[in-house]
């Protein structure tokens, strides 16, 4: 990567961090102050400030202002600091979540009042110490979503980045068993069917053969109410995420209905499937003979991200096709995947080629 | 022939051969799945104390697919030395075991002896060992092999660096792959999964990577992990690849559901031959991971620890440069917790090495099953006991375009520090070149990714 480049994926950074908005109270410490910023202090002991007894900041007893004084030490000793960003990149970046306790004169006793140490403005900065590079250094960070520039405590991460890690598995584990929100599926006029699963989230975890198969029930509401042989027949399902259901199915959906349409397609009704798995693609074939089903199914989650999406397609799907047999489009997301409005027309461009060619999966690629 | 004990005073009867191996495993919830999970755990052990009793010769003469009817086990029954075979095809699977662990057995017997064997063998052991008996018995067999540089040699641990991002971006990729580089990370290759496996993506990043390979003249070799039709492709028009990939399965059926057949591989292994950049003779990559042939109703009523070792079996026909089970990938119906996805990593990897092929791990899980980082941090450190090949290095271990948790890039780097074990040594004649490792420790420049933005 040149440094233009690099400058060009700075910029966007810059922009993109300042449209976030600012946090309340950011002036509480001004940036790059050398005293009072609580990474240093917070990370000296742990990188081993080996001249000082080493007493974790956090265990300073009452009226000891344990945490400025070795920040200070730190960098009296010379330990080198995090380095500050520099030019315009420290207006924008606000400081780290700040503790009362840790700025000096404020030292009251232990007080410890974080703000989101999950936001943002925090989760992309750079911790690695001594960068050759620290603006290239944040245009590596800013260029990918995947953890990196997270700095090391000898071979292992730092306490940060390792509660950062914990606090997101943390949040996908809550977002677990989640249903998609009614209210959404009847906005999109969309009716619900359901699988064989009878027995809650935890049943369909464990029983995929089930959430293959459409139940006797849905069998007949979907033969009633959806004609067959359309050229594109759509349907959504909750998957391993109701989150990226919510998320993209109201964006992709007009899409994939307009895009039909601009490509003189016909297209079935829509409707949504309750613990669905991709297997069902094979009885909802039988049922409608559709040219190209398409499933939108929530991904499993993500650390953190619970709002990916897949659209998997089949040219004329019967019983005993396998993912063989099926294309797939995944990640389609906002903000780092594949946006959910080009992701439907993407979709129609490949029912398109499947519909010329008379073929999915792998026998299209080799076709 | 008739398989029945008494335990405790019970009597436990099993119809046959497949019946017993399926209830002499570990509790796993695939296996349950399958309906082939013993009932009790009383019963579990009874199985285990008739299928102790079993000779080798009844699973040579009883694989879980018939020789007519499947490929792999073709593949298998065909590559037995049968002088090898006939001097322990009466032992019992109970003795073997013993076998495996006794002082007076070295790794050189064990490799010998595992030309004699075949897939429904090395499951029948598996089930009777504990998990340190897996353990154990793996340290004792190292399997090397050498692409552009040499992996599995005692004393060493590598790293596949897996710098995957959820829309391809080079830039991005390339971000991740520096960070990697500078904690040690690509020893075993640059292995990226594309989210788009077109072969015009594929070919993008095959030229990416070759470049970063190219610039700092890393001694690795690339892989992209696209559908192996679509690699050959691109390795046809002239892309630079190190490593061909492919997911198999231990059934003919299971197989066709990956869009693969032994054909094929045939085939991705001469033109890899023909055509691969690196120094060779390895060129094959596989993956592999208990419960796949029963998601693809493929398993042929057979459970998933041997299914699981009848795809070593067949990769070891392409003298593959590097092997693993992505063992927690598949989801809580097949493994269902820590502990059983702890187990099948410690069995497959055992399983590998026992057949002979160069085993690594992705010791890994996902956001649905009952795990978490500690729980294959814990995996990781047994199986660097167990003297795995090698690891993931996924940043952070969060991929961010497979949506599952592995192993990072600073794991690799303790677990050698912890272990006093090296990277591949042409690997660290690199690093150390460069100024990143020392003695075979991370120096003050290691873990900066900038530092690679220099070329």
């Amino acid at each position: 990567m040149d440094d233009v480049q690099i400058a060009h994926i700075a910029e966007a950074v810059i922009r993109e961090i300042a449209a976030s908005g600012t946090r309340p109270g950011a002036d509480v410490v001004p940036p790059g102050s050398s005293s009072g910023r609580p990474e240093e202090a917070f990370r000296a002991p742990l990188q081993g400030d080996r001249d000082r007894p080493l007493s974790p900041p956090w265990d300073g007893q009452a009226e000891t202002p344990a945490v400025p004084s070795s920040g200070l030490s730190s960098r009296a000793k010379g330990y080198p600091p995090t380095p500050s960003p520099v030019g315009p990149l420290s207006r924008s970046v606000p400081p780290e979540p700040v503790c009362p306790a840790a700025v000096p004169g404020k030292a009251v006793g232990l007080a410890v009042d974080l703000p989101d140490p999950a936001a943002p403005e925090f989760r992309c900065k750079p911790r690695v110490a001594d960068p050759v590079h620290p603006e290239g250094l944040q245009a590596l960070i800013a260029s990918t979503t995947a953890r990196i520039g997270v700095g090391r405590s000898g071979p292992r991460y730092g306490t940060k980045p390792l509660l950062l890690f914990q606090a997101d598995h943390a949040t996908t584990q809550d977002a677990l068993f989640r249903e998609v929100d009614r209210r959404l599926l009847d906005e999109l006029g969309l009716f619900t069917v359901q699988t064989r699963i009878t027995g809650g989230k935890q049943e369909y975890l464990l029983r995929p053969d089930l959430g293959r198969r459409l139940n006797e029930e849905a069998g007949q509401i979907v033969g009633e109410r959806c004609p067959k042989g359309r050229n594109i027949q759509v349907v959504a399902g909750d998957g391993l995420s109701a989150a990226a259901i919510e998320a993209n199915l109201p964006k992709v959906l007009p899409v994939l209905e307009q895009g039909a349409r601009s490509a003189g397609l016909t297209f079935g009704t829509p409707f949504f499937v309750k613990y669905c798995r991709v297997g069902v693609m094979n009885d909802i074939g039988t049922l409608l003979e559709p040219d190209v089903l398409v499933l939108l199914i929530g991904e499993r989650p993500g650390l953190g991200r619970a709002d990916s999406m897949s659209a998997y397609l089949a040219y004329r799907p019967k019983a005993g096709d396998t993912d063989a047999d099926r294309d797939m489009i995944c990640n389609i997301f906002e903000r780092g995947g594949i946006n959910p409005l080009e992701a439907g027309a993407f979709v129609i461009q490949l029912a398109q080629q499947m519909l010329q060619h008379r073929v999915s999966g792998v026998g299209r690629k080799s076709g | 022939m008739l398989f029945r004990t008494r335990l405790h005073g019970k009597l436990y009867e099993f119809p046959d051969i497949r019946v017993l191996m399926g209830k002499a495993n570990e509790e796993k919830s695939g296996d349950r799945l399958a309906g082939l999970a013993a009932q009790t755990a009383t019963e579990r052990i009874a199985a285990r104390f008739v299928l102790a009793e079993v000779p080798l010769w009844l699973l040579r003469e009883n694989p879980a697919v018939p020789y007519e009817s499947d490929e792999v086990t073709r593949v298998i029954q065909d590559a037995v030395n049968e002088t090898v075979y006939n001097e322990i095809r009466d032992w019992t699977l109970g003795a073997f075991r013993e076998w495996l662990l006794a002082d007076t057995t070295d790794g050189e017997m064990i490799r010998r002896v595992s030309g004699g064997l075949t897939a429904e063998m090395i499951a029948g052991v598996a089930k009777l060992m504990s998990n340190m008996d897996l353990i154990y018995g793996a340290a004792k067999i190292r399997v090397s092999a050498h692409c552009n540089n040499t992996m599995g040699l005692p004393g060493t641990l590598c790293s596949r660096n897996q710098p995957n991002h959820p829309t391809d971006s080079p830039e991005g990729i390339r971000a991740a792959l520096f960070e990697g580089l500078s904690y040690g990370s690509g020893d075993s290759a640059i292995g990226i999964n594309p989210a788009d496996d077109s072969p015009a993506s594929v070919a993008r990043l095959l030229d990416m990577s070759y470049g970063v390979i190219k610039a700092w003249n890393i001694p690795t070799q690339n892989c992209i992990l696209a559908h192996i039709a679509t690699q050959m492709q691109c390795l046809r028009a002239g892309s630079p690849t190190g490593l061909l990939f492919q997911s198999i399965a231990g059934s003919q059926k299971g197989n066709e559901s990956f869009g693969i057949s032994v054909d094929l591989l045939d085939e991705a292994y001469a033109l890899a031959r023909k055509y691969c950049f690196p120094t060779g003779p390895s060129y094959m990559y596989f993956e592999t991971g208990q419960g796949s042939e029963l998601s693809a109703d493929a398993h042929h009523g057979w459970d998933q620890v041997v299914m699981e070792a009848r795809c070593y079996g067949l990769s070891k026909r392409y003298n593959p440069y590097q092997v693993n089970s992505v063992v927690g990938f598949i989801g809580p119906e097949y493994l269902f917790n820590a502990a059983q996805i702890q187990r099948a990593g410690l069995e497959d990897h055992f399983m590998g090495k026992l057949t002979g092929v160069p085993m690594g791990c992705d010791a890994c899980y996902t956001n649905h099953v009952s795990a978490d980082q500690n729980s294959i941090e814990n995996l990781a450190v047994m199986l660097s006991a167990a003297g795995c090949n090698y690891f993931m290095g996924v940043p952070m271990g969060d991929d961010s375009m497979l949506a599952y948790q592995s192993t990072s890039y600073h794991d690799t780097a303790t677990l050698r520090q912890l272990f006093k074990l090296r990277p591949a040594p042409e690997f660290e004649r690199w690093l150390e070149d460069l100024g990143l490792m020392k003695d075979g420790r991370l120096t003050e420049k290691a873990g900066d990714p900038s530092f690679f933005l220099r070329r």
